[in-house]
């Protein structure tokens, strides 16, 4: 069960918010206990929930809410993190397993060189300090899935420590209401993963899976209330949630039964809890039997992890057996806080354009495909992309792997938009037809569908002459003051051309003729 | 696995034991587990010189070995103490025999104290000196199902079956009859 896995610990600030139909925050908890780490690269703090707090009714206090976040995150190696076995997930049950991960007596761990580089990476990605020397433990308990009866985790010094994440939240209706929040990262530890078990309850027994490499991303909450000045509550622990709407309302949960059973004279168990996703509640947890003593121990096959930078690296050392922190740091790739910023200065962007552009996997790659090959201002490309494309990704529960509409298609929409050589209603259509994925180019859906742009000026002042005539009352009301009669007048003319004329184009000549 | 042969278990139970010391736990009576599938070889000298160690860690706190000059109490384990400990290390005390036992060898391991550390970094393992082997991310082990199914007394389609919980199987066979594969 050495499947490499990457923890960490979010303390977050403290928020005071009134009693009733509060939204949560993150806050500072701590996250003692159980660790558990998962390796993966992709790991993200759960995003703050729209907050609605209420003014507190007069004589009432105010509640603070604590909320710590453990997170699990699988590091994306070949191998696990102690032993030669592969990392893959749904393979057959124990066929990933290698001695060492069936705990087998005699067999030692050893540690994989790219999950500590994960784990680095991971530490300065989220600027913590990383510690020169950190140390493995023993955590020990009893359950069917962790045949050691321990786990080799980094409990008293971990790989990185006092780090922090700076994100944004919309804290109004309109999208361009976002405050920036900073949660802290209190560390960042390697650690095993346990195995896998499927519960039988009607033969009263547990099929265990030493594989590993199953949910990817989990977190645990730690919650707990209190009065601001007053001494933090205690706190639950609510496990194994695995979508951060899931974690939001989990928590909202939390606080508020936290907050009623308080006003209610009741206590608060230290307990954990998890939460029930039909019902949108918490519930205790069975199993766990009082306070968990785990009995850490220093882990005594596995020497301490040192690293170096490039200042203190022992000269003349075999490089497979040295890890360079600053080398690691050249190697991270442009952190989405800086993509951001580059965005907005690059392209003219709102800053919450840029943000829905990194929300949304592969949708950056996609906009600047399209940038890259359109001649199209960059505004245009945008307001395309994040309206239209994602507009249809959405209806159809799409990614944007699994768009009908390559970059390309849509630059080359975008470029006949831009020429003027079709209408932005004409172009919507060439887009919903390109969505069908018939295989036809937008030019080859612009001609056969006649949507061209009228591009003979003569017969659009033809058309709008003889409108006109057909229409004098129109026109006498427009003459009468009547603001929406041009509308009317338009319309008409739009219809004349079957819709291949500009509105605009067509408001120009109709004014110019009404005024002559 | 004896308990005996194993140093870890018993490192591992010390450290309940400072735990339980330095601070003051109030647990519930938890059921006992299966006591003839568990059953352990009763303390040892080992198992003694472990805990009285973590004993006299817990009173200058909770890490390390160093000696203090911190006077321990009477040394006697208390009851509540043994229980925890059970519980925790599945290790098995048996009767107040096995207990005496346990005192005598911390008394002995007391001798320890003479021990003058002052100064003295505590040590984080015996290999704290060596070098931390980095392996690379190759793919080597595994695809032994099937070999390793081999050791388990139940399996299920390639899965090890195991009771629920932490159920011994003793205790769930005087309930119900387990259906043998």
């Amino acid at each position: 069960m050495a499947a490499p896995m990457l923890r960490w610990c979010c303390p977050g600030r403290r928020f005071a918010f009134a009693r009733v139909g509060c939204g949560s925050c993150h806050r500072r908890g701590p996250p003692t206990g159980s660790t558990s780490n998962g390796k993966r690269g992709q790991s993200t703090v759960a995003q703050q929930p729209h907050i609605t707090a209420q003014k507190p009714r007069k004589g009432e206090r105010e509640w603070a809410a604590v909320v710590g976040l453990e997170i699990h995150a699988q590091i994306a190696s070949n191998s696990k993190l102690f032993s030669g076995s592969q990392v893959h997930f749904a393979a057959p049950p124990n066929s990933l397993v290698s001695f060492f991960d069936a705990s087998l007596p005699g067999t030692l761990p050893v540690l994989n060189r790219r999950c500590v580089e994960a784990a680095v990476m991971t530490g300065l990605a989220l600027d913590c300090h990383i510690n020169r020397k950190s140390l493995f433990d023993r955590k020990h308990y009893f359950y069917a899935d962790l045949p050691a009866g321990y786990q080799i985790t980094q409990q008293r010094l971990p790989i990185a420590v006092n780090g922090s994440l700076a994100y944004s939240v919309s804290v109004g209706r309109k999208p361009s209401q976002m405050v920036t929040r900073t949660v802290r990262v209190k560390q960042i530890q390697l650690e095993q993963d346990s195995g896998k078990s499927l519960h039988d309850d009607l033969r009263s027994q547990t099929l265990i899976d030493l594989n590993r490499a199953e949910g990817q991303l989990r977190v645990d909450a730690n919650i707990s209330v209190h009065r601001p000045g007053e001494p933090l509550g205690v706190r639950t622990e609510v496990k194994n949630l695995n979508s951060a709407r899931f974690l939001a309302r989990a928590i909202d949960y939390e606080i508020q039964r936290q907050i009623n059973e308080l006003e209610n004279g009741g206590e608060i168990l230290n307990e954990t809890r998890s939460f029930d996703y039909k019902l949108g509640c918490t519930v205790p947890m069975r199993d766990k039997e009082g306070k968990q003593d785990y009995r850490f121990m220093p882990e005594p096959n596995l020497p301490p992890l040192l690293l170096y930078d490039s200042g203190s690296l022992p000269p003349g050392a075999d490089p497979q057996q040295v890890i360079d922190i600053d080398r690691l740091r050249e190697r991270l790739p442009e952190l989405p806080r800086v993509t951001r910023e580059r965005l907005v200065r690059q392209y003219g962007m709102l800053p919450e354009h840029s943000c829905a552009l990194l929300n949304e996997v592969g949708l950056l790659e996609f906009f600047q495909s399209v940038i890259k090959e359109t001649r199209a201002e960059p505004k245009k490309v945008t307001s395309w992309v994040l309206n239209t494309f994602l507009g249809f990704l959405k209806q159809q529960n799409l990614a944007v792997s699994e768009s009908p509409v390559t970059p390309s298609a849509l630059a080359e929409l975008l470029d006949l938009l831009d020429r003027k050589a079709i209408s932005s209603s004409a172009a919507k259509q060439v887009f919903e037809e390109l969505w069908r994925n018939e295989g036809k180019t937008p030019a080859q859906i612009v001609a056969e569908k006649k949507l061209e742009l009228l591009q003979d000026l003569e017969a659009l002042e033809q058309l709008c002459r003889s409108t006109l005539e057909a229409h004098p009352h129109v026109v006498m009301d427009l003459k009468r003051g009547n603001p929406r009669a041009i509308n009317k007048l338009i319309g008409l003319v739009r219809k004349a051309t079957l819709g291949r004329a500009d509105p605009t184009a067509i408001k120009e000549v109709l004014e110019r003729q009404l005024s002559s | 696995m004896s308990v005996q042969a194993s140093p870890t278990l018993f490192m591992a139970s010390a450290s309940a034991a400072v735990a339980a010391l330095s601070d003051v736990i109030t647990f519930k009576r938890v059921a006992r587990l299966g006591e003839d599938a568990l059953r352990r070889p009763t303390g040892s000298e080992m198992w003694a010189r472990a805990v009285h160690l973590c004993l006299r860690a817990a009173a200058r706190g909770r890490r390390g070995f160093t000696s203090k000059a911190d006077p321990q109490g009477s040394g006697r384990v208390t009851g509540e103490l043994i229980q925890h400990l059970e519980r925790l290390s599945l290790v098995d005390f048996g009767s107040q025999e096995a207990v005496a036992r346990l005192e005598k060898a911390i008394a002995f391991a007391d001798r320890l104290r003479a021990v003058n550390t002052d100064g003295v970094e505590p040590m984080e393992s015996v290999l704290e000196d060596r070098c931390l082997y980095l392996r690379s991310d190759n793919v080597v082990e595994g695809n032994c199902a099937e070999e390793l199914l081999q050791n388990s007394h139940r399996v299920v389609e390639e899965y090890f079956v195991a009771p629920p919980g932490n159920i011994s199987w003793s205790k769930l066979d005087e309930k119900q009859p387990f259906p043998h594969h």
